[in-house]
């Protein structure tokens, strides 16, 4: 993985003084707290409902060991001992004391780690695929994009204060695992008809209040001009972006405002004074970065590993486990494996302290030290022997970390919710457990296949359901929680934005419409379809019937202001 | 007279900021005075009589007025200032690097408005030289805003080359 040199240190602890001195001024007095709320956001402080909460930067989820047990070590130390990852694969602690931040990001600084830029109006942290590197289906590699996108967009001088926030996005795989066409800018690495490998840009799409797909700005961008784009592109939207009304201050909405051909048309006028200009990424630069995301010292072995074919053929539990959460790596006899946060009654993408140093414990035994934070909330080993699962299964299993769901109903995104977020108009935890504890049984789980659940507790939809099989989104009524439905959403290459079925239900409601929306697909499916899959051949109204089959207490659909900037 | 920050120290300004107060338009209100930073509309609308004053020509544009609206014009001015009304309000980073990068204006170009501190190591990259703190911040600690950071990785005025480009060197 990436390794600061000097100068990158050098920046990161200016960046805590920085802030240390910004906090102590609005302690002072010298500093409002108005004044104060862009530059903490910036270093990912948020007061929430009880408090603060701080969000660490996890670049494109790439963590070392040393790095994990630190956040572990911080979390007993400032926190409650429980971290929690985001859908950017971020993490957050949400029991931080405002005074103490500073100490946590001068903590954070000793393992090259940091909290810029994970909140404001400005370019957010870069996701990426979880198993970049290692995935069969990889066109390239790409998390040297990711680091040279990462040092480009801390602290951009002209972009620190955009008209909202700016996600980015990069995938280089078949399946796009990292969501790019929800993103603000999503960028795919593709190769041309001349063998080059270079960058189709998707531009304009966005989750929140107003859920949109992104759209090809440009086709193909030689990999040398991606810096040099990106500045016109931003440049227009920080030009031209709204700024009279947070909710339509996104760069979709300004997509969408222009067409996709005029808003191309005006990045590409702006390029042409940028292009070949002296933030051309040279070769020199991108081979020094990829240098450190070269392969490890894999073994040689055989594509199948006997032991643990024998352990799958001796232990049903164990096969269940592997089925779900062992996936193929590029290297023979390696796998790539995902440890479940999402084990019954923890709200998910939780993880204790202990987990943690447990974790990196097996990224230093099995995985080179390293191991990825999912947009799935989960964390993945990628680069582990297959002849080690075992190990690392009766490891994850005594810690909570081997539910044997990955893919599967439970495997739910889910956002804090109301009863931490001062956002929320209503709380997600209580839903998935509740969720969870209704699909308790392993082997329905597994029959039912795979299918997503998501739960946001507000429009701002960090639970990213509008892009769900199964989403569900908080809505408040008269200080009422209630939960609106969306049926048929998914990720991916054919992301596709659900539908609401129908009016809200109440808490007590949603376990069993859920069920309800199951079994049409459990009763209706033919033999190798997906749940997703009998949703498009069917379409919505048989799911919606059944959701509403004997319910006569019926309420309005309710769209709810999100709200923004705490 | 009023204090700014200027190529790096705090300075007196002598130069007049001209506003339209309530009722004022840019085709009546009065220009006196000796060294004024005109309104863009102003400018705009009274360019003959401006020129004829044969002093040193200040304009200011707001957030919403771009660059290209004086692009013409820019070797009449010694110094443009741009509007910050609130410093969340990040289009006059992108007016500055137009001005310096795109039209090559060489004079002073100064940061307006709320100033602050915090966002004029961000200004001086994009361009500024010149900075009017808010007038109820303490001048002297905003100027050590200027070196909060000894490096950046991007391109911008300051610093053409990126960071990048000088690791290798």
């Amino acid at each position: 993985m990436y390794r600061y040199d000097t100068i990158d240190q050098q920046l990161v602890n200016e960046r805590v003084a920085q802030y240390r001195g910004q906090i102590a001024r609005n302690l002072a007095g010298t500093l409002s707290d108005d004044e104060l709320r862009p530059l903490r956001l910036q270093n990912g402080l948020y007061i929430q409902r009880h408090g603060p909460m701080l969000r660490i930067a996890i670049p494109y989820g790439l963590l070392s060991s040393a790095q994990l047990r630190k956040l572990a070590d911080v979390s007993r130390r400032y926190d409650r001992s429980v971290g929690h990852f985001t859908t950017r694969q971020n993490m957050q602690l949400n029991w931080p004391k405002f005074e103490e931040t500073p100490e946590i990001l001068g903590e954070l600084a000793t393992v090259e780690m940091h909290a810029i830029q994970t909140s404001g109006n400005c370019i957010r942290n870069i996701t990426t695929d979880k198993f970049a590197g290692v995935a069969p289906d990889e066109l390239t590699d790409p998390r040297p994009y990711c680091e040279i996108l990462r040092q480009w967009s801390t602290f951009h001088p002209e972009f620190a204060f955009l008209p909202r926030k700016f996600k980015i996005a990069v995938n280089a795989a078949a399946e796009d695992r990292a969501v790019i066409r929800t993103h603000d800018v999503g960028l795919e690495l593709v190769r041309n008809e001349s063998g080059e490998i270079g960058v189709r840009v998707f531009a304009g799409g966005g989750m929140g209040r107003t859920p949109v797909i992104g759209k090809v700005v440009r086709d193909f961008l030689p990999r040398r001009h991606l810096l040099t784009y990106l500045d016109a592109l931003i440049r227009v939207y920080n030009r031209y972006g709204r700024r009279d009304n947070l909710y339509k201050a996104r760069i979709k909405i300004l997509v969408n405002a222009l067409g996709v051909e005029e808003f191309s048309r005006q990045v590409e006028a702006e390029w042409s004074f940028l292009k070949d200009g002296p933030a051309t990424l040279t070769d020199e630069e991108f081979d020094r970065v990829a240098a450190h995301f070269a392969p490890p010292a894999y073994a040689s072995l055989p594509a199948d590993d006997p032991t643990f074919n024998a352990a799958i053929a001796a232990n049903k539990t164990f096969a269940a486990w592997a089925k779900r959460s062992v996936h193929p790596h590029r290297v023979p006899g390696y796998a790539a494996v995902t440890l479940s946060l999402k084990a019954p009654g923890v709200a998910p993408g939780d993880i204790t302290d202990i987990q943690m140093d447990v974790v990196a414990d097996l990224a230093d035994r099995f995985s080179f030290g390293e191991l990825r934070v999912t947009h799935e909330q989960n964390v993945v080993l990628a680069d582990v022997r297959q002849r080690d699962l075992p190990d690392i299964w009766a490891t994850a299993r005594a810690h909570g970390l081997a539910t044997a769901n990955i893919g599967l109903l439970t495997d739910m995104i889910c956002c804090p919710g109301g009863d931490l977020c001062a956002l929320a108009n209503a709380r997600s935890v209580p839903i998935a457990l509740a969720v969870h504890e209704k699909f308790d049984d392993l082997d329905y789980l597994h029959d039912i296949g795979e299918i997503s659940l998501n739960i946001s507790g507000c429009m701002n939809s960090c639970g990213h359901h509008h892009v769900a099989n199964i989403g569900i989104l908080g809505v408040d009524k008269n200080n009422e929680e209630w939960y609106q439905i969306t049926v048929g959403g998914q990720q991916g290459n054919d992301a596709t934005i659900g539908k609401v079925i129908g009016p809200s239900f109440s808490a007590e409601e949603v376990p069993d419409v859920i069920e309800s929306l199951v079994n049409v697909y459990v009763e209706q499916r033919s033999s190798s379809e997906r749940f997703i899959d009998t949703y498009k051949r069917l379409g919505i109204e048989p799911f919606k019937e059944r959701a509403y089959a004997g319910r006569d207490r019926r309420k309005p659909a309710i769209t709810e202001e999100g709200a923004a900037h705490v | 007279m009023s204090r700014i920050i200027k190529n790096n120290r705090i300075v007196e300004d002598i130069w007049q900021l001209l506003k339209l107060a309530e009722g004022e338009t840019p085709e009546s209100v009065a220009l006196t005075g000796e060294d004024i930073i005109f309104p863009l509309p102003v400018w705009q609308a009274r360019k003959d009589e401006i020129l004829s004053r044969e002093r040193p020509i200040g304009v200011w544009i707001d957030s919403h007025e771009g660059p290209e609206a004086i692009a013409d014009d820019l070797g009449r001015f010694t110094v443009i200032a741009v509007n910050f009304p609130k410093f969340a309000d990040g289009r006059g980073y992108s007016t500055a690097r137009l001005l310096r990068e795109r039209f090559g204006f060489q004079g002073e170009l100064r940061a307006i408005g709320d100033v602050l501190q915090d966002q004029i190591y961000f200004m001086k990259r994009c361009g500024f030289d010149a900075y009017a703190v808010r007038p109820d911040k303490d001048i002297e600690a905003a100027l050590a805003g200027l070196t909060d950071f000894s490096e950046s990785y991007q391109t911008a005025v300051d610093q053409p080359q990126p960071l990048f480009r000088r690791r290798s060197a």
